[in-house]
């Protein structure tokens, strides 16, 4: 029967206060994690996902909306732009790079992206299996895809057009799968590559029919070829201030800087997540008053209990120990079962997410955890400080007497 | 053998309370008779080192128990003295077995389940140990407390005004039950009453 013990036993003794305060508890806690948990995985996605692209230039419109579709491959292309002047983009001084995107269909729910292999050296892709895409309609998927939608190299699929969902398919053609991308934890894991001209092929065959001859017809439409956006990466900082304000003014098409408008973004989910975050904090604030409150009262009818304790031979401290424990293990058991809530919840959010670029993952700990289970130690000792004190002067005469 | 020495005591108003000296040899029986107020709970409290006297010595088998430091007096207490209270007062939240088990812990000795079960053998309420106080009669209540108070074979075992609330037939039964255990215990005993009923036992008397 150590001081633990008895405080155990106390609290289970009264079972409704009991869970009503580890519930509140469990309750800020259990937010305050997933809180935690979610910006902290969206805050690194938006880094790792953006990291070496400086610029992306793409159809007049929502700048945010331009890198969510060509950077996160979450919201829809803005629209399209020609291919001639993206070109002639690609051939400014300040350009060490630019890889083209052509975006616009999916593989149950997998976008397929049309681009070159400048794409493979932005992103420092590897292969795990078999080769990069050469002809038209092969494809390199990213390890996500193959593991989600169990495919192989060799396998072939169909696309269908739009972003998501399989009602339009591209019964025309499929793609072969020639090899498959080594898994690099961001938005290419979720991707399915090939070139740009099997988009058009595919594009073009199905808005001309299946039968239509369209050997000839290549070189007469190069002009009109049209691409979604372009990821440029910068030869010098000078470009940085430069080169956007040359697209905006000078082209019809817009640069958006991918740093600006992560940060954007990030400000207006912060807002939200701030005022959670207080809300959750106040709610941890009620729990502890509802601790002390509960030791407190408690305290009133345990009185006896404790100057009969003190006549059988424990010492003030024992006492002491035995009503701050009380305390603590309520407040930091509430916290490992908010942790743990947070976690689950998560967990449940993440599986009914649709997107899998943006899947969260329930099974990540961040450090800041470890703090929050201090906290629910800290506020266990702030609840319980002051009825512990009078616990330890507990007058065990005067008591006894008065029964 | 305990020695209470020129003890006195101060209440808060201001008044205080001297005592006559008192020496109880060991194993002897005595009875602390005196009515309501005249200071009996008072004494027993300046005895088992619950309350500080102003003035005086209390001597317990050698040792000065108000020479020692708060934490050593407690585990003194707790080894040395039971003490059986006018309302039984069990720990509402352990069962009877743990009631038991921290009379052992909180007076630093190791747990004996042999000899908790010996106890409650004698007091006829074995088959009550897994059974929490609220489920407990009075009586059953009143057994467990006296268990309680010799389980840790005491010097002296002290009970406060053990009868008064009683009827003659149950009154009697506690005295009995006080008088075996001593004997068993091979305690010293002292017990405090305005109850005349029970003094017959008694040999000597120590009058407020």
């Amino acid at each position: 029967m150590s001081p633990i013990h008895i405080s155990w036993r106390s609290i289970c003794s009264k079972p409704l206060s009991s869970s009503l305060n580890l519930l509140l508890i469990a309750f800020g806690t259990g937010i305050l994690t997933i809180l935690l948990l979610a910006s902290t995985q969206i805050n690194d996605k938006l880094e790792h996902n953006s990291k070496d692209i400086d610029l992306v230039v793409g159809a007049k419109g929502s700048p945010l909306q331009l890198i969510l579709s060509s950077i996160y491959h979450i919201d829809f292309p803005t629209g399209n732009i020609p291919l001639k002047e993206a070109q002639s983009l690609m051939q400014n001084p300040w350009v060490k790079s630019a890889v083209p995107l052509a975006l616009g269909d999916n593989y149950n729910g997998a976008r397929i992206v049309g681009t070159d292999t400048n794409f493979v050296n932005l992103y420092q892709l590897k292969l795990d299996k078999g080769r990069i895409w050469h002809a038209d309609f092969e494809a390199t998927i990213g390890s996500a895809v193959a593991r989600d939608q169990h495919l192989k190299v060799g396998d072939q699929f169909y696309g269908a057009h739009g972003l998501s969902g399989g009602s339009d398919i591209h019964k025309a053609k499929a793609y072969r799968i020639t090899g498959i991308l080594q898994p690099k934890g961001n938005v290419t894991d979720n991707l399915i590559l090939t070139n740009i001209s099997s988009i058009w092929k595919m594009h073009d065959a199905h808005h001309k029919g299946e039968d239509h001859d369209h050997a000839n017809e290549a070189s007469s439409e190069n002009e009109h070829q049209e691409i979604t956006s372009l990821l440029i990466q910068f030869r010098s900082p000078m470009a940085v201030a430069l080169f956007p304000r040359m697209v905006n003014e000078s082209t019809n098409m817009q640069a958006a800087s991918p740093a600006q408008e992560s940060t954007r973004l990030f400000s207006l989910i912060g807002i939200g997540v701030d005022t959670l975050q207080w809300f959750a904090i106040l709610i941890m604030f009620i729990a502890a008053i509802s601790v002390f409150v509960n030791l407190y009262n408690s305290l009133k009818d345990r009185s006896y209990d404790l100057a009969i304790m003190r006549t059988l031979g424990a010492s003030r401290g024992k006492l002491f120990l035995i009503v701050i424990t009380e305390g603590i293990v309520l407040t930091v058991a509430g916290a490992l079962i908010g942790i743990a809530l947070g976690h689950a919840v998560l967990g449940i959010i993440s599986h009914f997410q649709e997107s899998s670029q943006a899947k969260l993952n329930a099974l990540y700990f961040v450090q800041a955890e470890v703090y929050l289970l201090i906290s629910g130690l800290v506020l266990g000792i702030l609840a319980s400080i002051i009825p512990s004190w009078q616990a330890y002067n507990v007058n065990i005469s005067e008591t006894l007497s008065k029964n | 053998m305990i020695t209470l020495k020129s003890l006195s005591h101060s209440y808060k108003g201001g008044q205080t309370i001297e005592f006559k000296d008192w020496h109880i040899k060991t194993n002897e029986r005595w009875l602390l008779l005196g009515n309501s107020g005249s200071g009996k709970t008072t004494l027993l409290h300046l005895m088992t080192g619950i309350l500080q006297p102003s003035a005086g010595e209390v001597n317990i088998n050698g040792t000065s128990i108000y020479s020692l430091s708060s934490k050593s007096l407690d585990q003194f207490r707790g080894q040395n003295i039971g003490i059986v209270f006018q309302r039984p007062h069990l720990i509402g939240s352990l069962s009877i077995l743990e009631n038991l088990i921290i009379v052992q812990r909180f007076a630093n000795l190791a747990k004996d389940m042999a000899r908790i079960k010996e106890v409650l053998a004698s007091l006829d309420i074995l088959d009550k140990q897994n059974a929490y106080p609220a489920q407990l009669s009075q009586g059953q209540l009143q057994r467990v407390s006296i268990a309680r108070a010799v389980l840790n074979k005491p010097a002296l075992l002290i009970a406060d005004e053990p009868t008064s609330s009683l009827d003659d037939k149950n009154a009697f039964a506690v005295l009995d039950l006080l008088l075996t255990q001593s004997e068993l215990n091979q305690t010293t005993l002292v017990v405090a009453t305005h109850d005349k009923r029970i003094k017959d036992p008694f040999s000597n008397t120590y009058i407020l």
